[in-house]
């Protein structure tokens, strides 16, 4: 056959995964040293960088500002070398305006808002490189961001995404080949721990039939997520801890 | 960030010392680090951390049409992005007048062909070129944004491979070309003259480089100077403020001893063999 299939016979993919398996995601807190908070996240080869500042002061008149509530302000940016072909504009167009709006909608849904009123939070996303499941990497990176910036959450806020190959068999985590080729592609955010649904989005079509399957498959592939996410966290946390000498309070005494 | 009165004395009589807040001389940089090939997509690239500024340079190599004036030279472009990352001031359009100046600088610094010569980009005289896009992305602002830049523009073009033309073919008005299959048979630009820049700061009665983000706020004038072997290929003035001729004189002899010693620096970080695994921000 001269097509290319998203799944082979063996049950594996273009990349060799199976089709419930992560690609490889590897990620760092406190990035940077400006922000209040920074992170930065690999998955697969789709790299993103987030940054938080605040809650700070609202900027640009406070007409905007809520007396029970801290505002989010989202923004989502490509790098002009991110993807294959050169971008003409880092930001702006309308994919990136979407992108933007959606992070926000999927981040209000984990901070504790209510405990800023009259302030915001900036959240800047930006991605080095494009290769695949660009939005659901930006909520994950964001979502690190936000707890090296030390804000409240209620719990983790993770996205992944998932497809359904020859028609039958859900894939989890979709790359740009895989986009590429075809196949609908289901884009969840959820809130794992409680196993809520914040955001879904699905592009082409597949029956209903199949949608409790693939759905299903993203969210686990988000709960596979928060828990390395939650790892990373730890860890990171446990590393700043003990250079600060943490473990020997009570010693001490 | 805003700096009170009593802080920027504190910062003035450390210059007068020669010891400056970070512990520096007037004449010492900050540490730096390299780091090429880091982006996949990219035909070179390469990021570059001067204490807490942060830069990240990839170039794109497209074909194009060799300009009018210059039938046989290729063309370079750059490109600045203020990421909103390095301050919300840059969100939205806000980074946009920074970006300019940063890349508009950068095109006059590479306008001698003594620096950088286009001549080896052409493909075919008048009909084809190669078109250089050198994309810069500022992470993270912590003063002397120009001196990183440049640095990291002139690695990432070190680092750049040009695919190898086989053959060209004229077919009526269609230019053909062959390009090499072998990835790993390149060309290799010439890059070793291109400018490095330096920033020197007044601060008070002294001239400084590389002022950290609390320091430009403090200096009373600076100058931009691009040094491409031991000459000047532009020297511009930057911010508000004015200089004496004789400070102006002074400013400029320091810019092109540092320029020279920053130049030959970077040659020869850049001539090591680079280290086989990446770690990009994983560090």
């Amino acid at each position: 056959m001269s097509r290319k299939e998203l799944l082979s016979k063996i049950g594996l993919r273009q990349d060799g995964r199976r089709a419930e398996e992560l690609r490889r995601i590897r990620c760092k807190l406190g990035v940077f040293t400006q922000p209040d908070g920074s992170a930065y996240l690999e998955q697969g080869l789709t790299k993103v960088l987030a940054a938080v500042y605040g809650p700070h002061q609202v900027r640009g008149g406070r007409s905007k500002a809520q007396h029970d509530a801290a505002i989010i302000n989202c923004q989502f940016s490509m790098a002009v070398f991110s993807t294959g072909e050169r971008k003409k504009r880092p930001r702006g167009d309308r994919k990136s305006t979407e992108i933007s709006i959606h992070l926000h909608q999927a981040l209000l849904a984990a901070v504790k808002v209510e405990l800023y009123p009259w302030s915001q939070i900036d959240v800047y996303v930006e991605v080095l490189h494009a290769d695949g499941g660009v939005f659901p990497a930006c909520v994950n990176a964001a979502t690190l961001a936000l707890i090296d910036a030390g804000i409240p959450l209620k719990e983790y806020v993770c996205a992944c995404t998932a497809s359904l190959a020859n028609n039958n068999v859900a894939m989890v985590d979709i790359s740009n080949q895989e986009e590429t080729l075809g196949g609908p592609v289901l884009t969840v955010v959820a809130l794992p721990m409680s196993a809520k649904i914040v955001h879904m989005e699905m592009s082409q079509r597949f029956h209903l039939d199949h949608l409790p399957k693939v759905l299903n498959l993203a969210l686990q592939g988000c709960k596979d997520i928060k828990a390395i996410l939650d790892d990373v966290v730890r860890q990171h946390v446990k590393d700043i801890g003990s250079s600060t000498g943490w473990s020997q309070t009570n010693r001490k005494q | 960030m805003n700096l009170c009165e009593a802080e920027k004395t504190f910062i003035l009589h450390g210059v007068e010392e020669n010891f400056r807040v970070d512990g520096r001389e007037r004449s010492q940089y900050r540490p730096m680090e390299l780091e090429t090939n880091v982006v996949a997509h990219a035909f070179g690239s390469s990021r570059l951390r001067l204490a807490n500024t942060d830069v990240l340079v990839a170039v794109k190599i497209e074909t194009d049409v060799p300009s009018v004036d210059q039938p046989d030279e290729g063309k370079i472009e750059f490109f600045v992005d203020c990421s909103a990352n390095a301050t919300p001031d840059f969100e939205g359009r806000g980074g946009e007048e920074l970006a300019t100046e940063i890349a508009n600088s950068l095109t006059s610094a590479y306008r001698s062909t003594k620096a950088f010569n286009l001549s080896k980009l052409c493909i075919l005289k008048g009909r084809k070129c190669w078109k250089l896009y050198v994309d810069i992305l500022l992470l993270e602002c912590g003063g002397n944004l120009y001196d990183a830049v440049s640095l990291a523009v002139k690695a990432a073009l070190w680092n750049t491979d040009i695919p190898r033309v086989l053959a060209v073919n004229l077919d009526g008005n269609n230019v053909e070309m062959e390009v090499s299959d072998n990835i790993h048979e390149c060309v290799k630009l010439d890059i070793v003259p291109a400018p490095v820049m330096v920033t020197i700061s007044k601060i008070g009665e002294q001239c400084v480089v590389d002022p950290s983000a609390a320091e430009e706020q403090c200096a009373t004038a600076s100058m931009v100077v691009a040094v491409s072997q031991d000459r000047f290929t532009t020297v511009l003035q930057s911010g508000s403020g004015s200089l004496h001729p004789s400070t102006l004189r002074e400013s400029l002899k320091l810019g092109l001893e540092i320029g020279s010693k920053l130049d030959q620096a970077l040659i020869e970080v850049l001539k090591q063999k680079p280290a086989k695994k990446q770690i990009g921000f994983l560090m």
